[in-house]
């Protein structure tokens, strides 16, 4: 094993080499962007459609793309959990719900606020000051490309589940108490009442 | 290059997305869905900072967020199905039976 990983460690440490850019900057521009599109315009179309139905499709594809985004970022295991989670667990529990209930009246309503000004008069502000502030701070943000990671350091899964289960065993532990209390506060609200209550 | 700056203003954009989504729609499934993309805009910025400071905190933290929103998600459309029940209307203006 020891002989052919020798030479990538010295290249790595050494700054000009070209494996700093392993990743291809050019594709890894085109690949940000394409998803960074798909993910703002599905966006904007979940909060745009009349139809419930066709805005839970769009959430669907603004999660796949913010899923590519996790992806670009080297995070393979929180993609996979982006998938398996929203897109399988928490997405098809929305359209689940409205299967349950009608969509039919819904449709053809009003969709937007009486105090729709006043609300996009506080999203302006919040717009204003996350361009202020990200304007501002633009230098210290934009931080060096991490060097990739050298042959012996473990995979992003292998990294991950051990700062969960060493570190962070505690949060662990208590999260899964909210999906307990969670769980049983939905069956509680959802379940139907008996007539001796 | 892709910057962190990049992975911030796509961050920003969702998470106004969202808040337009909340405060403007009338169907509280689609606030539900709103809640979800600021959530997902918040993931996004732990994980670009976790991947350029190279600290596997932040990805811990994001675990945490799709914990929460898994669970709010729960609870969140158990309510509307019991205010479904009572009143047959996903319209949150009228919904107002806590209003004074």
């Amino acid at each position: 094993m020891g002989d052919h990983f020798i030479p990538d460690v010295t290249e790595i440490r050494n700054p000009k080499s070209e494996i700093r850019n392993h990743d291809e900057p050019m594709l890894e521009l085109i690949l940000f962007y394409v998803f960074a599109t798909v993910a703002v315009v599905s966006a904007l179309l979940v909060i745009t459609r009349h139809n419930v139905v066709h805005s839970a499709a769009f959430l669907g594809a603004t999660l796949f793309a913010v899923a590519g985004i996790f992806l670009t970022l080297h995070a393979e295991f929180l993609a996979g959990v982006q998938v398996i989670v929203y897109v399988g667990g928490i997405l098809v529990l929305f359209v689940f719900v409205i299967m349950l209930i009608a969509v039919d009246r819904s449709t053809h309503e009003r969709q937007f606020n009486r105090q729709w000004t006043i609300a996009l008069i506080t999203a302006g502000i919040l717009i204003a000051e996350l361009v202020y502030g990200l304007t501002q701070g633009k230098e210290s943000f934009i931080l060096p490309a991490p060097i990739p990671s050298a042959a012996g350091i473990p995979g992003n899964s292998e990294q991950v589940g051990t700062a969960l289960y060493t570190m962070y065993l505690l949060p662990f532990e208590i999260a899964s108490i909210l999906l307990l209390v969670a769980i049983v506060g939905a069956v509680v609200l959802s379940k139907k009442r008996t007539p001796a209550e | 290059m892709v910057t962190t700056y990049h992975y911030l203003l796509l961050s920003a954009a969702l998470f106004t997305i969202g808040v337009i989504g909340v405060l403007t729609r009338r169907n509280i499934m689609i606030i539900l869905m709103s809640i979800e993309l600021m959530m997902n805009a918040v993931n996004i910025n732990l994980i670009a900072f976790s991947d350029r400071l190279q600290q596997v905190t932040g990805q811990v933290f994001a675990i945490f967020v799709i914990t929460v929103a898994a669970a709010e998600a729960a609870v969140g459309l158990g309510i509307v199905i019991a205010m479904f029940k009572n009143k047959e209307t996903m319209n949150i203006n009228e919904i107002d039976l806590m209003k004074w």
